[in-house]
């Protein structure tokens, strides 16, 4: 990643300032080991892309048609390089389909979006006693601690609100930041290198003291966080949130728009290393007028980004090493209501998955010709989809937390890997 | 430019410069280190059960072979008692009268007895059960100003603890008239047969969890499944509604206010058992049944149980939660699981405790006196080698032989902020003005999550964007800043106040202490290096990005 750093300064500009400048030496150990990062392309290590759908997507109108059900609606199915049809409405996606696979059997029981979203991240359903870490926390937990020359936080969120890390910690918690790739409070025009280096001196010198006085681990937690802030601020990994440095057609190929560049972020975090990245796409809870909005709108924005995504991934050899996930928090019902609309349903819907060394290009499950049973003998929940995510990633899917009250927490609700895919 | 250093000594001037102004530097490392042996101390406190709890305390050390630790210094204690009290540091004014012991400095006790009637101590424990009731994200159609206006009211008067619940589970009204309706309210968002509200009114007024036993049997707790839908049976005699008007500006209909209205319901209440079959429960609390017709208003036969019994539990959850507000761990952790499968920590103590929280009329800042009064909150928070041991966040039951660390919380550092940098002189903005400013900028670090129980999380604690926001944000920026009539400019242009002066006034208002002989040095370097107000400016960032800032020690 050499990119042109635009504004402010880089990592080598700052140290060179440090080095050049007198009475460095506090400042340096402070960030002691800021010299040993390089920036490099990762694309031999595994990620996780989660497009997310927040506000119910209809999946019965994009993934699982029924065109000869009353609930089919407006939009006629097209074939795929995959081995299924979906929606005419995506006619680049259907092109990529041989990389992705459809589960149509999804049932889950959470129709409030609350706790729809909070099932899918975690696959826990709800239980105030409990906070359950999103699977990004646990791609974080397993796979973000051990790559030590990743600058980044390991659970970037593009948008969106993942939730809390819970019994994981907040070392492990989702890194927010617009599609843009803004990172707040993270300009730091104003500050010179001299003075920062000053003033991280100073701080050194207050809080070796407090670390040395005998009052436990926090302290040192607290100099820990901010040796990682300042180790990210000054980071050249800082470039891979630049998604406007990236070429002019490839930012048009995957859209202009939130979406759009939000996974063009999500790839360049990929590509440094980052092994999970969710990006929010906002907009699905079409309780009216659903065709329209779907024509006009959703559908053309998601079937540029998406394709461009996957093609984007192909081309650069880092297909095999990132999993793709694309769901919301529930379908929508098969039922088309007064308003021209569909309202929440859980019991029957699609998320789509590949990438990763997955199988892709097929069905999973089937529903009935209404779409409103899954009629396949097996129904998919959360923890199934993740489990699947964790092989292709190569976490053991049997793992085993602890909540904060010492409740044994399988992982991803002991979910299992979908045969069909693996 | 200036130099705190002469050529001969880098220390010296340190001295000289501050016993010429009148505030030795030498004299308060002295004081600090003359802190009181553990067995003789008293805060000046003459309540007998504060000697009661002292007495209890000390052989609950003996018994377990543990060595308190010292008395905390005087700086170390001040510096907890307000935000623990007050929720924010105390100012350099009061952290200088408390120090200055040649005056007529006022004792421990004093200064306790001054936060608790102080108008912070209001806004402080407003805030804190305003987020516990509603929770930090003000959920759909509940007002934040009403239910504030109601915790205000409350800890204005220091209304008795079992009034104040009784009034929260009867309220019924427009949601700014009678702010209380408004804990009712927001844990009604999801028309879920008073579930949420079941759960949420035994875990915050009674300690207990239910949650788990809405769907099936508590494997460990002895609450049953038919017992959750019990409790439950006496919260469905209310009805929320939602009113709108029209907007004159674009004739559409908007949001107007919610109230909470009685409603018709009498006999059981049905719930699926785990093994598919329906069951029905009466409204039957602790062993108590109330009369299911339509006449019986059940939630004042409810309030009436509550308070009924020898120890009722809305005492003994009160006092555990009041506990660990202080020390960081309640006698039972977590607080709101209290019962016999979750042993506690003294458990003599907390009974007395609760049964003088009781004798007391339900006190709540008596409750606190005693607390902050005791022995164990007098304690530093360094440890020694007889109570290393002593680490809750290991997993170990408390034995309180130290203060333990706290994060300070995102109100509390932002309240802080204010005070160290005077941005809360009066007259700089008006009050809801403040209040705004304070919401929009907590706004940054909640997670919108909105599980089931209004659990929210945050970014704030431990986390890059709490750095991020220290290092560089507008709050901080606000704070360093030399415009205007600012505390660092203020300081800047006082012509009466020495260097050393201002060093030290940074300090206090900061880290509420002196500088260490340790930190001499490098503020010797600091403000070689640069301008006195760039070095002036580099300080105060250093202290309020420091781990001895962000955390109450």
């Amino acid at each position: 990643m050499n990119l042109p750093f635009p504004t402010g300064m880089n990592r080598r500009h700052f140290l060179r300032h440090l080095a050049t400048s007198a009475a460095t030496v506090p400042a340096l150990q402070f960030m002691s080991h800021l010299e040993t990062h390089a920036a490099e392309v990762k694309s031999n290590q595994k990620s996780c892309i989660l497009m997310w759908m927040s506000g119910g997507p209809p999946t019965i109108d994009i993934w699982d048609l029924k065109p000869n059900s009353t609930n089919g609606g407006e939009f006629k199915p097209i074939s795929t390089a995959g081995d299924f049809q979906i929606t005419e409405a995506l006619p680049e996606t259907a092109k990529i389909m041989n990389n992705l696979s459809i589960v149509r059997s999804m049932s889950t029981r959470e129709a409030d979006h609350d706790r729809g979203r909070y099932y899918l991240h975690t696959s826990f359903v709800p239980n105030p006693t409990v906070t359950h870490p999103p699977f990004g926390s646990v791609v974080s937990k397993e796979i973000g601690e051990r790559r030590q020359d990743l600058s980044i936080p390991s659970f970037v969120a593009v948008g969106g609100s993942p939730g809390s890390p819970g019994y994981l910690g907040m070392s492990n918690a989702p890194f927010i930041v617009d599609s843009n790739g803004r990172i707040q409070n993270a300009n730091m025009e104003g500050m010179s290198p001299e003075q920062m280096q000053s003033r991280l001196a100073m701080l050194k010198t207050v809080e070796t003291q407090f670390i040395g006085s005998n009052r436990g681990k926090m302290p040192q937690d607290h100099q820990d966080i901010y040796r990682k802030a300042l180790t990210l601020l000054y980071s050249d990994q800082m470039t891979a949130f630049e998604v406007a440095q990236e070429p002019e057609e490839v930012q048009e190929a995957y859209g202009r728009n939130n979406f759009g560049r939000g996974l063009l972020l999500a790839r360049r975090l990929a590509e440094c290393g980052v092994p999970f990245i969710e990006v929010d796409m906002g907009g699905w809870d079409l309780h009216q007028d659903v065709f329209n909005q779907l024509r006009t709108d959703r559908l053309p924005t998601m079937d540029k980004a998406m394709s461009a995504l996957v093609k984007d991934l192909t081309d650069r050899g880092m297909l095999d090493n990132t999993v793709l996930v694309w769901m919301g928090e529930f379908g929508r019902t098969p039922r088309i209501n007064q308003n021209t609309g569909r309202d929440h349903w859980a019991r029957s819907w699609s998320t789509v998955i590949g990438g990763g060394g997955l199988k892709g290009g097929i069905a999973v499950g089937e529903t009935d010709s209404e779409g409103i049973e899954v009629v396949s003998d097996k129904t998919y929940q959360p923890g199934d989809i993740w489990a699947t995510v964790a092989h292709a990633m190569g976490i053991p899917v049997d793992r085993e937390y602890r909540s904060a009250n010492g409740r044994p927490m399988k992982m991803v609700n002991a979910g299992a890997p979908i045969a069909d895919l693996i | 430019m200036f130099s705190i250093a002469s050529p001969s000594g880098a220390f010296r001037p340190f001295f000289r410069l501050s016993s010429l102004c009148g505030v030795s530097l030498f004299l308060m490392c002295t004081m600090a280190t003359a802190a009181p042996k553990v067995e003789d101390f008293s805060t000046g406190t003459r309540d007998p059960f504060v000697a009661e709890i002292n007495q209890r305390l000390t052989q609950h050390w003996q018994d377990n072979e543990v060595t308190p630790s010292d008395i905390a210094d005087d700086e170390e204690w001040l510096r907890r008692v307000y935000l623990d009290l007050t929720g924010r540091i105390p100012s350099a004014d009061a952290v200088r009268e408390f120090l200055d012991k040649k005056g007529e400095a006022p004792s421990r006790t004093e200064v306790i007895e001054r936060l608790l009637n102080s108008n912070e101590y209001v806004e402080n424990w407003t805030t804190v059960w305003t987020n516990l009731s509603i929770g930090r994200q003000t959920p759909q159609r509940v007002s934040r100003r009403g239910m504030e206006k109601f915790w205000r009211e409350a800890f204005a008067r220091n209304r008795p603890w079992n009034e104040v619940v009784t009034d929260l589970i009867l309220a019924e009204g427009h949601f700014e008239e009678n702010g209380a309706v408004n804990y009712l309210l927001a844990q009604m968002t999801m028309r879920d047969e008073q579930v949420l509200l079941t759960a949420k009114t035994a875990k915050l007024f009674l300690g207990q969890q239910l949650q788990c036993v809405q769907c099936h049997n508590h494997p460990f707790n002895q609450w049953k499944q038919e017992q959750f839908w019990q409790f439950n049976s006496f919260f469905r005699q209310i009805d929320k509604i939602d009113h709108r008007k029209t907007d004159p500006n674009t004739g559409r209909r908007v949001d107007d206010y919610s109230e909470i209205v009685r409603r018709e319901f009498s006999g059981p209440v049905h719930f699926d058992r785990r093994d598919g079959l329906k069951q029905v429960a009466y409204p039957i609390f602790d062993g108590q049944t109330v009369d299911p017709q339509a006449e019986t208003d059940r939630r004042e036969e409810l309030t009436k149980l509550l308070k009924s019994g020898e120890r009722p539990a809305i005492a003994s959850a009160m006092v555990n939660r009041m506990w660990s507000h202080f020390f960081g761990y309640g006698f039972v952790n977590p607080v709101d699981d209290i019962g016999p499968h979750n042993p506690s920590a003294m458990p003599e103590l907390f009974q007395r405790m609760t049964d003088e929280f009781i004798k007391n009329n339900y006190d709540v800042k008596k409750l606190m006196s005693w607390i902050v009064n005791s022995k164990a909150y007098n304690l530093t928070s360094r440890f020694n080698a007889g109570n290393e041991f002593d680490d809750p966040a290991a997993g170990e039951t408390p034995l309180f032989s130290k203060m333990y660390l706290k994060s300070l919380e995102a109100e509390q550092l932002y309240d802080s902020l204010l005070v160290a940098t005077r941005a809360d002189a009066a007259g700089r903005a008006d009050y809801q003005e403040m209040q705004n400013r304070r919401e929009q900028w907590l706004r940054q670090f909640i997670i919108e999550f909105g599980n089931d129980e209004g659990t929210e999380a945050t970014t704030f604690n431990g986390t890059i964007p709490q750095a991020l926001m220290l290092m560089n944000g507008q709050l901080v920026r606000n704070a360093l800043s030399l415009e205007g009539d600012s505390f660092l400019q203020q300081l800047r242009q006082n012509t009466n106040m020495k260097s050393i002066d201002k060093i030290n006034e940074i300090y206090l208002t900061t880290l509420s202490r002196y500088p260490t002989p340790r930190e001499r040095n490098a503020l010797n370097q600091l403000f070689r290096a640069s301008s006195e107000e760039a070095a002036m400016q580099d300080l105060m960032w250093a202290l309020l990005n420091s781990n001895e800032f962000i955390t109450n020690h």
